[in-house]
């Protein structure tokens, strides 16, 4: 079972309070009409879904009802960092895992 | 091959069974194959099985990181049926579950497969709507199919809660015969001493770290015991699927999710055919040595860690409680978790890639194992040709851009 820390609760909870969003930082496009299938097929279903760290959306459904990011490593499930919608992260596969 | 046979087994006693040959050799790879296939789940070694049978393409390896079958394929909790909807999907799930009928003769190997019959049942007047919908939809593709109603299924199952006061009272049910279990490792096995016998080189222990690409085409794959060439590569890597694509950098529309399974300790037979309930979320059978096959739900998130969310396993125990009162008493034994790699139509991908020579076969997410045949037949001749075999055709990663997804949430609403 997973504990995850909402930021804006600034509560640690257990997982069945919230939703699964998905692979987070994906933006819409901004003008989807000049897209190609290809391009928008891309933005719709295609994922990094990766083996260690994921940067992914949160909602936390049974509380404040907001969704937040966090970075948490899909090997061993350690949960790194939440951090709020609109923030980046401070640990990429590029920074490494700190621990 | 040291074929099975009645004679075998009574000559082979007379030297106290001590000189059966090995099911299949341990090679040592060769410098260049015309297929290196990743991945020795089930999937893979039918691959390489009909590779050679159908295409006489024996030059081929199975290169797998563990022991063979030892992913998904031993995870699974074995349920086999071809009630899919969409003609695309029942064509293929069909053509699959003929096969399995032929396939303990055709690979001279019991794979112990039991028609013992799948019910899914219905909870409400939605769920019956869907289940009559998709009956009449199998039955005009030929499958057989039909809907039962409470008391013909309380006549099949006298252990299941049939009562109008239950919590989710059962309606309704469709109910395939021809469905049923198999023997996962025999079924590994199985292809794997048949593709063997052809040829093929197994080579497990042996992990893929890289794929090789000289002007844009594959060469070879890089392993932990040096590099193999390769005239192709085709992937049959289930849920480490992402992994393999990021290594040319391509991005596959799947996610890789734990799903779970448990079993109980084993019993007097209690229970002889498969029991699945898409919204209560819990199907079981009971396994050939007596203990109960439960399967759990897909994690929310994604993971490749091989367990699951414990909240998942309740919400399960839960259901089945639910529907089997008298199973409320049973130990369970065991609990463990795949890695399925789901995709967004809940239909798999069988396909060419944008670099020549690499070929995916992945995206059975929950419910891959009924169609082992079926997958890997089609797949051997999308390899074998560079072209996808018509049955494959739909099944074509370029669905992803072209909108020509094939919804089967609703046949393969229940992972199974
Ligand atoms: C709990 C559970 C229950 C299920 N129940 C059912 C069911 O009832 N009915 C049904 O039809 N389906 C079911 N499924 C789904 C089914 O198990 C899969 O769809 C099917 O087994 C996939 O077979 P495969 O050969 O493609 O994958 P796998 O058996 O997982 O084989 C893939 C292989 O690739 C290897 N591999 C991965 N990466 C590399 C690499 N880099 N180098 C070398 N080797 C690599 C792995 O070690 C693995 O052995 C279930 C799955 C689970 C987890
Ligand atoms: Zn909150």
């Amino acid at each position: 079972m997973l504990q995850i820390h909402c930021p804006y609760c600034n509560e640690t909870r257990e997982e069945e309070e919230f939703t699964y969003g998905g692979e987070a930082h994906i933006t819409r496009p901004l003008d989807p009409e000049s897209l190609s299938d290809a391009e928008w097929g891309d933005y719709l279903f295609f994922r990094k879904n990766p083996r260690g760290l994921h940067h992914e959306m949160w909602n936390h459904a049974a509380g404040c009802r907001k969704y937040f990011n966090v970075t948490r490593n899909t090997v061993s499930y350690e949960i790194l960092e939440s951090y709020p919608m609109g923030a980046k992260p401070s640990v990429t596969a590029e920074t490494g895992d700190k621990n | 091959m040291d074929k099975y046979s009645l004679f075998n087994l009574f000559n082979h006693a007379r030297n106290y069974h001590e000189n059966w040959q090995r099911a299949w050799r341990n090679p040592t790879p060769k410098k260049v194959y015309d297929v290196v296939i990743v991945g020795g789940g089930a999937h893979g070694l039918a691959t390489a099985y009909y590779l050679a049978k159908v295409h006489g393409i024996t030059n081929v390896a199975v290169v797998e990181k563990g022991y063979l079958g030892g992913g998904n394929t031993a995870r699974n909790t074995t349920i086999i049926r071809s009630n899919y909807l969409w003609d695309e999907a029942a064509q293929l799930y069909e053509f699959a579950l003929k096969l399995w009928e032929d396939m303990s003769q055709d690979l001279n190997f019991n794979v112990m497969f039991s028609q013992r019959g799948v019910l899914n049942l219905g909870h409400s007047l939605q769920d019956m709507r869907d289940i009559e919908r998709r009956v009449n939809a199998n039955r005009l593709n030929g499958i057989d199919g039909e809907v039962l109603q409470t008391n013909e299924i309380q006549d099949l199952v006298p252990l299941l809660n049939c009562s109008p006061d239950a919590r989710y009272p059962v309606l309704g049910a469709s109910w395939q015969p021809r469905g049923g279990t198999a023997r996962h490792d025999a079924v590994a096995w199985g292809y794997a001493r048949a593709a063997d016998a052809m040829g093929v080189d197994l080579l497990q222990q042996t992990e893929v770290t890289g794929i090789r690409r000289s002007n844009g085409e594959v060469v070879g794959v890089e392993t932990n015991n040096g590099f193999i060439g390769a005239r192709k590569v085709a992937c049959v890597t289930a849920g480490n699927s992402g992994v393999m694509a990021a290594m040319v950098g391509l991005r596959l529309p799947i996610e890789s999710r734990p799903l779970q399974a448990l079993v109980s300790e084993p019993l007097k037979p209690c229970l002889d055919t498969v029991v699945m309930s898409n919204a209560v979320h819990g199907y079981i059978s009971q396994s050939d040595k007596g203990d109960l096959v439960v399967g759990a739900g897909v994690d929310a998130y994604n993971g490749y860690g091989q367990r699951g969310s414990f909240n998942v396993i309740e919400h399960t125990v839960q259901a089945i409680c639910e529907l089997f009162p008298a199973f409320s008493r049973v130990r369970m034994n065991r609990q463990w978790g795949g890695i399925v790699d789901t995709c967004p139509d809940a239909c798999p991908i069988v396909s060419k890639t944008s670099v020549k020579g690499l070929y995916f076969n992945c995206g059975w997410g929950t419910g891959g194992f009924k169609s082992t045949p079926g997958s890997g037949y089609v797949f051997a001749h999308t390899v074998a040709n560079d072209n996808p075999h018509p049955m494959a055709a739909p099944f074509n990663i370029d669905r992803f851009s072209s909108g020509a997804l094939i919804d089967e949430h609703g046949a393969a609403g229940v992972a199974h």
